[in-house]
C-alpha cells in the first residue's frame, strides 16, 4: 500500500485541483482525502522492508494522473540500435509518461497480429510503463492494401496509422475509415501530400529561401487533411490528426469541429516552441517530419491548444542514431526524441498564460484516454495508480547526454527549462 | 638625416650610378615597394639632370616572397607589383631606402629573377643599419649608421609621408638623433 | 588584417571590409598570371585539398590554377573514384584528410551546409566551392570584381540576375554580395523558379524580361540545368528560350553600355543566343580570368601565414 500525501493534486477529469492525499492499494487508486495540512513535508517519505515506498511526500508538488503518449516511435522490431521497448519506456518513464503507444512503422511493419503480441510480450517482460501498440492501416504501409483489422483489434493494437506517411489514394483511404468503424479502432492520420513534400527537408518559407534548402510548403500537411476531413465526413469515421503544425491546419479543425465532425488533433512541443529559423545553422537535430514551421504558425498552435481545437500533446518521439544525423542536411533522417522534454516545453505554455495548468494536465491524460477509449488519465477509485509527481519550481538544463533514451537527437540541448518530473508510479509501482 | 642630406645623398648615388655604367643603356630602375619605388624615381630624374636620359622605373612588391610572413604580427597588405618592361638581358638598380638583414633584398632578387633573366642586378641603398643575416652588399650607398638592434631606423618621404626626414628611434626611449 | 574567420563558407560572413581586401589582394595577384613564369613561392610546402562531391572543371581547374600559381601542392580528389563511393560518411572523410594534416580544403558538395560538417571538424581552412543551393561564395566574390574593373564602385548599380533563382547558389551569393557591396538587385525567371519571399533578400522580383533588363548597368544570367523540366518546372527549351533566355533583339531593350555576364558553363541557345556568348558586351572570359586572381588571393590570405 502507498499513500502520496500532501501533494497538489490536478485531476481534470474530476475537475480536481486540490490539496489531497492518494491512497493506493494493489495497483489502483483506492481513495483521494483531503491532506492533512502539513505543509512543511520533510521527513515524511517513508519505505518497506522492500524499499519501495508506502509514504510518499509530495509537499510543494504537483500531484497528476500518469501522462499518456499518444504518439511514440519505439524501433523495436527491426531497428534496436535507435530505441528498444525497454528503453524507450525508461525514457517515458523519466518523462512523467506512465502509458505510451508506439506507432506501427517499425521493421516488421506491424500490419499483423504476430508483431503486435510480439511488442505487447516485450512491453510485458521489459517495458517499465505501459504500452500500446498501434496497427497500420495498410499492409507494410504500402498505401494498397488494408491491413486485416479485426486480427490487430484481437492482438490488442488499440488504434490504426500509417504514420511517417499518408494514405494516398483517396478511396482507400474512404474504404479504411469505413471498414475500421467495424471494430472500432481509431484512424490516426498523418497529414502529408507525398508529391508536394517530395525531396523537401524544412518549410518552405524565407528561411528556406535564405538557406538554399528545398521546402515543404504547409499546404502539403492541409490539403491532406481537408481531405482527410471530408472523408470523415462522408463515411462519419471519427478521425484523430496527428502532429498538427501549420496554421491553415488549425483553421480547417477548428472548422470541421465546428461543423461537428467527428475530428481530434494533436500536436507535439516543438511545433509551439521552435520556428524554422532554427534550422539557420544547418543542425540536423531540428530536421523533423512536419517540418518547424513559420512564428505565425506558432501562435496558430498555441490558439489551437488553448481554445480546444488541439485536444492533446503528443511527443512524436523519433529517436535516430548517429548514422542518421551526424550526416548532411539532406541526407538526415527526420525526427525529434520527445519523451524526456515534452512536459517542462508543454509546461511553459502555462507559464506564458496560454492554458491553465489542469488544461494543460488534460492534454497529456482525459483527452488522450478518451480519444482511445482507454481507462487511463484519471485519479479515479478504482483507476489503475498510474501517477506522475511534478515539481513546478525546479529549474534545470536539458542535457541529453543524461537521458534514457538511445538516442541524443535533440534540438533542446542545452537549454534551461522550468518544470521537473520528480516520480513516475506505473500501477502504485515507483518506475524505474 | 634632414631634407638636404637626403637629396645631397641621392644626387651623389645618381652621380655613382652614371659614372659605373658609362652608356646607361638597358639600365631601369626597380624600386621595392613603397619607399624605394620613390627613391627610384628621384634618383631617375636626377639622372636626367645629368645626362639628359629618361631611365625607366617598375615597382616590385616583395610581400609573397618574403620568409618571414609568420614572424610579422598582421598580413601585410599586398599591393601591385608594376614593372612595365621586361628584365631579360637588362641591367637592373635595384633600390630600397634601408638595408638592415638583407631579407628583404633576397626575395627581391627571387621576384626579380622570376620576372626573366636580368644581365645584372646591383643594388641602390639610402641607408645601410649593419646586422646582416644574409650575404648582401650594396653597390651604391647613401649613408652608413652603425646601429643597435633595439633602434628603429624610420625613413620619411614626402610622396608618402607628411614629412622629409630620417630617424633613429630607440626602444622605449622617444629620443630623436638625426 | 587579414580574414577573421579560418574559413569561407557563406558570403553572408564576410564584411564589406573583408570583401574589399579580397578584391585589392586579387588585383595584385592578377599580375602573376601575366608573366612568363607564373609563379610566386608564397604557400610553398602548404597542402591544398580539393573535395569535389560535384563534377567541376572549371571551379576546380581554377583553384588548382591558383594553387599552384602560389607553390602549393594541390591535391584533386573528385568523389567518382574515390571512398565516398564506398560509403564513407563526410565526417569521416573529413577526418581521414585531417590526419594527413592539409592546410586548406576547398569543397564542393550537393547539399546545403556541408562546408559547415568540414569547417567545425577540421583544424584547416575550409572554402566553400558550392553548397547545393546553398551558395558560390568565390562565383560572387568573382563576379564583383570583374563588374568593379569595369565600373569602379558598385555603390548604386542596378545588377539583374536572371534564370532558376530557386536551385541557383550563384544566385544567392551574388545577391548577398552585391547588396552589401552597396547595388541595387533584380530578380526575374519562370515563376516556379523564384523562390518564396525573396524580396525579403532585399531585391525586387520583376515579372518581363523587358523590365529587368531595362536600364540596368550588369545582367547576371544563370544556367538552366536541363534536369529540371522533370520537375515540373517549365515545359521545355524552346519556351524557356523564348521568355527568358537573352538573344541580339530582346538586348536592344537594354542599355548599350549593359554588361552581360554568366558563371558558366553555357547552354548557347537557351539562357544565351550564340551571337551574345561571343559577343564583345560579355565578360564571361573576364570572369575566368579573374575568379583565378579571386581565388589566389583567397587562398593567400587564409593560409599565407
Amino acid at each position: 500500500m502507498l499513500v502520496i500525501v500532501n501533494g497538489r493534486v490536478i485531476d481534470p477529469a474530476q475537475g480536481v485541483d486540490g490539496f489531497f492525499d492518494l491512497t493506493i492499494d494493489q495497483g489502483k487508486i483506492m481513495k483521494m482525502t483531503p491532506s492533512a495540512g502539513d505543509m512543511s513535508g520533510k521527513g515524511l517519505d517513508k519505505r518497506n522492508a522492500s524499499g519501495n515506498f508506502t509514504v510518499f511526500d509530495a509537499s510543494g508538488k504537483l500531484v497528476v494522473p500518469g501522462l499518456i503518449d499518444m504518439h511514440t516511435h519505439l524501433r523495436e522490431p527491426g531497428h534496436e540500435y535507435k530505441e528498444t521497448i525497454k528503453s524507450g519506456c525508461e525514457a517515458a518513464a523519466a518523462g512523467g509518461f506512465t502509458s505510451i503507444a508506439c506507432m506501427a512503422n517499425t521493421n516488421p511493419v506491424n500490419d499483423n497480429q504476430s508483431v503486435t503480441e510480439y511488442i505487447l510480450r516485450k512491453a510485458k517482460h521489459e517495458g517499465c510503463v505501459n504500452v500500446f501498440p498501434i496497427g497500420a492501416i495498410t499492409k507494410g504501409l504500402n498505401g494498397e492494401v488494408l491491413t486485416e483489422m479485426g486480427d490487430l483489434r484481437g492482438a490488442g493494437a488499440i488504434a490504426l496509422s500509417d504514420d511517417g506517411k499518408s494514405v494516398k489514394n483517396n478511396e482507400l483511404m474512404r474504404r479504411a475509415m469505413e471498414y475500421t468503424q467495424s471494430f472500432h479502432l481509431p484512424i490516426i492520420s498523418h497529414c502529408e501530400d507525398p508529391d508536394l513534400a517530395k525531396n523537401g527537408v524544412m518549410n518552405e518559407g524565407y528561411v528556406s529561401t535564405c538557406l538554399g534548402l528545398k521546402g515543404i510548403p504547409h499546404t502539403a500537411e492541409e490539403v491532406m487533411l481537408a481531405r482527410d476531413v471530408m472523408l470523415s465526413e462522408l463515411t462519419g469515421c471519427p478521425l484523430h490528426i496527428a502532429h498538427v503544425s501549420t496554421a491553415g491546419s488549425v483553421r480547417i479543425i477548428r472548422d470541421a469541429k465546428s461543423r461537428g465532425v467527428r475530428l481530434t488533433a494533436e500536436t507535439a512541443p516543438h511545433y509551439f516552441t521552435l520556428t524554422d529559423e532554427a534550422v539557420r545553422g544547418f543542425d540536423t537535430n531540428t530536421k523533423v517530419n512536419p517540418p518547424l514551421r513559420t512564428e505565425e504558425d506558432v501562435q496558430a498552435i498555441k490558439e489551437g491548444l488553448k481554445d480546444g481545437t488541439i485536444d492533446v500533446i503528443a511527443t512524436d518521439h523519433a529517436p535516430h542514431s548517429l548514422l542518421e544525423k551526424d550526416v548532411e542536411f539532406d541526407y538526415a533522417a527526420f525526427g525529434i526524441i520527445g519523451l524526456e522534454t515534452a512536459l517542462p516545453l508543454s509546461l511553459m505554455l502555462y507559464f506564458e498564460g496560454v492554458l491553465s495548468l489542469a488544461d494543460l494536465i488534460a492534454k497529456f491524460t482525459v483527452n488522450p484516454a478518451r480519444i482511445f477509449n482507454l481507462k487511463k488519465g484519471s485519479l479515479l477509485p478504482g483507476m489503475d495508480a498510474d501517477v506522475t509527481i511534478i515539481d513546478l519550481e525546479n529549474t534545470w538544463t536539458v542535457d541529453v547526454n543524461k537521458f534514457k533514451s538511445k538516442s541524443r537527437n535533440s534540438p533542446f540541448h542545452g537549454r534551461n527549462v522550468r518544470g521537473e518530473v520528480v516520480a513516475t508510479f506505473v500501477g502504485g509501482k515507483m518506475v524505474p | 638625416m634632414d631634407k638636404e642630406d637626403i637629396d645631397r645623398v641621392l644626387t651623389r648615388i645618381a652621380h655613382e650610378i652614371v659614372e659605373r655604367n658609362r652608356d646607361c643603356e638597358d639600365l631601369y630602375l626597380i624600386g621595392i615597394r613603397k619607399r624605394g619605388v620613390t627613391l627610384a624615381q628621384r634618383i631617375s630624374q636626377k639622372i636626367k639632370g645629368i645626362k639628359g636620359l629618361e631611365i625607366p622605373i617598375g615597382a616590385l612588391d616583395i610581400t609573397l616572397y618574403r620568409d618571414d610572413l609568420s614572424e610579422i604580427d598582421a598580413q601585410p597588405i599586398l599591393k601591385k607589383t608594376e614593372i612595365p618592361f621586361s628584365v631579360k638581358d637588362k641591367k637592373i638598380i635595384l633600390v630600397d631606402d634601408v638595408l638592415y638583414t638583407g631579407r628583404t633584398i633576397r626575395a627581391a632578387l627571387d621576384g626579380i629573377i622570376d620576372l626573366g633573366r636580368p644581365q645584372f642586378i646591383q643594388l641602390a641603398i639610402l641607408l645601410d643599419r649593419g646586422h646582416r643575416e644574409l650575404p648582401i652588399r650594396a653597390d651604391y650607398i647613401g649613408k652608413n649608421i652603425p646601429t643597435s638592434r633595439r633602434e628603429l631606423v624610420e625613413v620619411s618621404l614626402l610622396e608618402d609621408d607628411d614629412t622629409e626626414q630620417v630617424v633613429l628611434i630607440e626602444e622605449g626611449i622617444h629620443g630623436v638623433n638625426k | 588584417m587579414g580574414l577573421t574567420s579560418k574559413d569561407l563558407l557563406t558570403i553572408q560572413d564576410l564584411s564589406v571590409e573583408e570583401i574589399s581586401l579580397v578584391l585589392d589582394t586579387a588585383d595584385s595577384m592578377k599580375e602573376i598570371s601575366t608573366r612568363d613564369i607564373k609563379k610566386v613561392p608564397t604557400l610553398r610546402g602548404k597542402t591544398v585539398i580539393n573535395l569535389f562531391y560535384e563534377p567541376s572543371t572549371r571551379t576546380r581547374t581554377s583553384f588548382e590554377i591558383a594553387g599552384k600559381r602560389l607553390s602549393a601542392d594541390v591535391v584533386n580528389i573528385s568523389t567518382s573514384a574515390s571512398s565516398v563511393v564506398k560509403g564513407e560518411t563526410l565526417k569521416d572523410t573529413g577526418k581521414n584528410l585531417q590526419a594527413m594534416s592539409p592546410d586548406l580544403v576547398v569543397i564542393r558538395h550537393p547539399v546545403a551546409g556541408a562546408p559547415k560538417i568540414l569547417a567545425d571538424n577540421l583544424s584547416a581552412s575550409i572554402i566553400n566551392a558550392g553548397d547545393g543551393a546553398h551558395e558560390h561564395p568565390t562565383q560572387a566574390l568573382l563576379d564583383i570584381f570583374t563588374i568593379r574593373e569595369k565600373k569602379g564602385s558598385l555603390q548604386g548599380l542596378e545588377v539583374a540576375i536572371i534564370g532558376d533563382i530557386t536551385h541557383s547558389r550563384v544566385a544567392r551569393s551574388d545577391i548577398y554580395a552585391l547588396s552589401k557591396m552597396g547595388a541595387r538587385v533584380r530578380v526575374f525567371g519562370p515563376h516556379t523558379m523564384i523562390p518564396v519571399f525573396i524580396e525579403r533578400m532585399g531585391v525586387t522580383v520583376c515579372h518581363t524580361l523587358e523590365e529587368s533588363i531595362k536600364d540596368v548597368d550588369v545582367i547576371i544570367m544563370l544556367r538552366i540545368q536541363l534536369e529540371r523540366q522533370g520537375d515540373f518546372l517549365f515545359p521545355t527549351l524552346r519556351e524557356y528560350s523564348r521568355f527568358f533566355g537573352l538573344d541580339l533583339e530582346k538586348l536592344k531593350k537594354a542599355r548599350s553600355d549593359v554588361l552581360i555576364m554568366h558563371p558558366g558553363p553555357i547552354n548557347r541557345g537557351v539562357e544565351l543566343s550564340p551571337e551574345i556568348a561571343d559577343s564583345p558586351y560579355t565578360l564571361i572570359l573576364d570572369q575566368v580570368t579573374n575568379g583565378v586572381a579571386v581565388r589566389m588571393a583567397l587562398l593567400y590570405l587564409l593560409i599565407g601565414k
